[in-house]
Parts: C-alpha cells; structure tokens; sequence
C-alpha cells in the first residue's frame, strides 16, 4: 500500500506525515503525531472526545480522513496552553473541578473554545446546546458550563484589558 | 483502500465512473466515515469532492441559491441572506448533529444518503430545490424528489456526482418552515418530521403551498392533498384539521421501537398544523 503524502499545520506548526487512504485524522494525530490529546470514545461521532478545529469549524477528528487535513489547519488540545500558562478554560476546569476521569476534558475544551472563538459572552443554554456534542459520564455537566461561563469572563476581561492598554499607548 | 481529492468535477466523475470495486463520494463523510469503520462498506475508491473549486460555497445568484455539495451545514446557518430566503430549510439543516457533525455534514449528503428520517430532504422538496448533477453524459438538474427512491436507494448513476443544490429565489410574502418529533430536545433521528413552504396572496390568503412529511414512508412525501386543504385560507382551524387529515392519510410508516404507525401518523399531522403555522407567521411579517 502506497502511503499518502500530507502536509499540514497542527497548531501553528508545519507538519509533514504519510498516512493510509482510511486512516483517519484522529489516528494520524495520535499514532503518528503523538498528538494524544484527542482521544476515541465511540469512534461515530456521537461522544465529541476527539474533537478539533479544522480550518476554524470543530470537527469530530475520528470523522475525517488524516488525508483530507492536506494543506489545512487543524487545532487540538496541545495548543491551547501557552507554554506554561493554561488555556483560560483549562483553568477555570481545574478551578471548577469540571472533570474527573478526565477522558473527554479534551474535546470539551476544544468544543468550549470553538463556542468563545465565535461568541465571547455566551449564555448557559446557548454552552450547553454547544457543547452537546460532547458526553461526560462523571460530572453530570454543571461544573463543565460554569467553568466554560467562567472562562468567558475571563477571556472579555483579557481583551479589555488588552483594549485599554492599546487606547493608553 | 485508494483516496483521491481531484480538481475539477469532471475528473471526480471519471475516477467514479472508471473505478471497477467499490468507490464512494467523500463530502462531509459524517455517514461515510461511520459506516466505513462500522465495516458496513469496505471502500476500494473514497473521491474527496472538496478540492473541486467551489463546491464548498453558498452564493446567492438572480435565479436562486447555489449550495455547494460541499458547504456544511453551519455554513448554511452562518449565510444570512439564505436564512432570510429559506427559514425552513437552513433550520431543517441545523437539525443534523451537534456542532462538531455540523462542521463537517453537507445537504447534498444528507440526501445522497437516502434515508427516510433525513431532516433537510422534507423542507427541500417544499423549496422545490434541484440537484445539479454532474455525470458521464454531463451535467443536468433533477428536482430533488426525483432523486431518493427508497431507504439507501437513490437514482443516481454509477459515476454521478450531486455538486449543487439549487433553491430559487421565494416570491414575496413567501416562508417555510420545519420540525420533527424526537424523544429528546436534540441529537437525534426523526421519529416523524414535517416541511411547508407557502406564499400569501392578497389579505394573507394562502396563495400556494406545498407539504411535505419525513420519516413516516419509504422517501419523504409531498401531500398535495395537504396543501390544497390551506391553499385559499388563512390557515382557520378547519382548514388546519384538513391539513391534518390529509396528512394522516398519506404516512404509511413502519413501527419501530422510536414510534408505532399509530403515534407516527397522528404526529405527522400535529407537526403539520404547527409548522404551517410557523411558515404563515413568517410570511406574513415579509414584505
């Protein structure tokens, strides 16, 4: 079997891989990227644990082909901290204690963080019809949408913060 | 298993057409992908239609809408001059999936797919959208009633490629609308489902319309029937227990654990009368 050629970005980075016609992204990111962040529950997108951004839409990784990522974009779980400093949302889920066994806490922060990059004060029914796609069989959800309402706050004080500082330049 | 991502439309139908094992089209691949890996179907060809220029595009022309076979369904509800022409059919869309399979899931496959339960397939046939099909024999457009024939079973040709969906522009004081019944508030498969699409003529009489009921036969079903019992009111409650009735006599549904003949047909007619009502309310607020 020939491999496929792909060339992407993970996270900001140039990535280069070869890959199988049916392997999917998920697989590609774990077995070969050693991306294990996204992880597989169902592996038919019912459960969201290997959610990612592609090209700015949240996807189900295990529903895509490692091949189709050719020239896109793709965002996971690795790049949202900086460095050392946490990813609001990551904060606020350990402040919050929105996880517990902590297998679907990837895909709920990447479904948290496509929701704020697109609607920075989003109400509780508008986290939780967003954040439907994800299942969590521990927490029972509360603590997840008060960490995501939590991060919101965080990240609208950041930019105006950011703001002012600017107009004081 | 080989993956291809041709270029044009007319290298994705050779490589369909040529391909002598199995060869599947690859648009959102949210049943594709799930039914590869469920070992439903064990691809010797995947085309990846999305490197075709445009197919991912919505864009809004003189005689209609163009919906690219490629474009998900989120892009539809972020495309608001389709929002305001197609109510019903983008929120019928928005039905498909969470987030993460709105990304990704396409209209045109939602179709392709066949599936009686297809929430986008009632509020299309109402718009009267077309399919644009491309194919050995080159490119023509089908109404999209005329494309499902049965539970996975489509018209389509070895080698033919749906790469639009074609809706045309509403007359004024036109809307549609869509809903369907599940067990819970969302995410899941339609129990019965009902799209009308209407336009009011002089003192918001109905002027035409056209009904269409999912999930209660083989393919989704236009009930003209139905539309006749409202065309020519103001949707009064007789002419609502009409449009019920009408729609009752036309499911012949199966039963099944998610509903029984009994509960599917009388639903059919409930979600009817309430989704007439909701494409009435908004044609009536339309200039």
């Amino acid at each position: 079997m020939k491999g496929i050629a792909v060339s992407t970005t993970v996270n900001g980075d140039a990535v280069d891989f070869v890959c199988e016609g049916r392997e999917t992204l998920l697989d590609v990111l774990r077995n070969r990227l050693g991306l294990i962040g996204a992880k597989e529950g169902c592996g038919t997108g019912d459960c969201g644990a290997c959610s990612v951004i592609l090209d700015g839409e949240l996807i189900c990784s295990c529903l895509a082909l490692g091949a189709e990522a050719e020239g896109r974009e793709v965002e996971t779980v690795e790049g949202m901290a900086d460095g050392n400093k946490l990813h609001p949302l990551q904060k606020r889920f350990l402040e919050k204690a929105a996880l517990q066994c902590g297998i679907c806490t990837p895909g709920f922060l990447i479904a948290a963080k496509a929701l704020l990059d697109s609607n920075e004060n989003p109400n509780e029914s508008e986290i939780r019809f967003a954040l439907a796609g994800n299942l969590c069989r521990c927490t029972g959800y509360d603590k997840i949408v008060r960490a995501v309402s939590a991060a919101a706050g965080d990240l609208r004080r950041q930019k105006k913060a950011r703001l002012k500082r600017r107009a004081t330049k | 298993m080989r993956y291809e991502s041709p270029r044009n439309s007319r290298d994705a139908v050779a490589l369909m057409a040529s391909e002598r094992g199995d060869a599947y089209l690859l648009a959102g691949g949210t049943d594709l992908l799930v039914r590869m890996r469920g070992e439903f179907i064990d691809p010797d060809l995947v085309v990846d239609i999305k490197r075709i220029p445009g197919i991912q595009d919505i864009r809004r022309m003189t005689s209609g809408f163009s919906i690219g076979a490629g474009a998900s369904c989120a892009a539809l509800g972020r495309n608001k001059a389709l929002v305001r022409a197609w109510p019903g059919v983008v929120e019928a869309a928005q039905l498909i999936g969470s987030d993460q399979i709105q990304g990704r899931c396409t209209i045109a496959g939602n179709m392709c797919n066949a599936s009686p339960a297809a929430d986008s397939m009632p509020a299309l046939i109402a718009a009267r959208a077309k399919a644009v099909i491309v194919g050995s024999g080159g490119r023509r457009r089908i109404a999209v009633d005329k494309i499902v024939t049965g539970p996975g079973k489509t018209s389509l040709e070895k080698g033919d490629i749906v790469v639009e969906i074609v809706l045309p522009i509403p007359p004024p004081k036109s809307a549609d609308a869509y809903q369907r019944f599940i067990p819970r508030s969302e995410m899941d498969i339609a129990v019965c489902s009902a799209g009308v699409s209407l336009t009011l003529g002089p003192r918001n009489v109905v002027k035409q319309a056209r009904v269409v009921l999912g999930a209660v036969a083989p393919t989704a079903v236009l009930v003209p029937n139905a539309a006749r019992a409202i065309v020519g009111t103001r949707l009064d409650e007789d002419a609502m227990m009409k449009l019920a009735a009408a729609c009752e006599k036309a499911c012949a549904p199966i039963d099944d654990k998610r509903g029984t003949v009994e509960f599917r047909t009388e639903v059919a007619g409930v979600l009817a009368r309430r989704v007439a009502a909701i494409a009435y309310d908004r044609a009536r607020r339309k200039r």
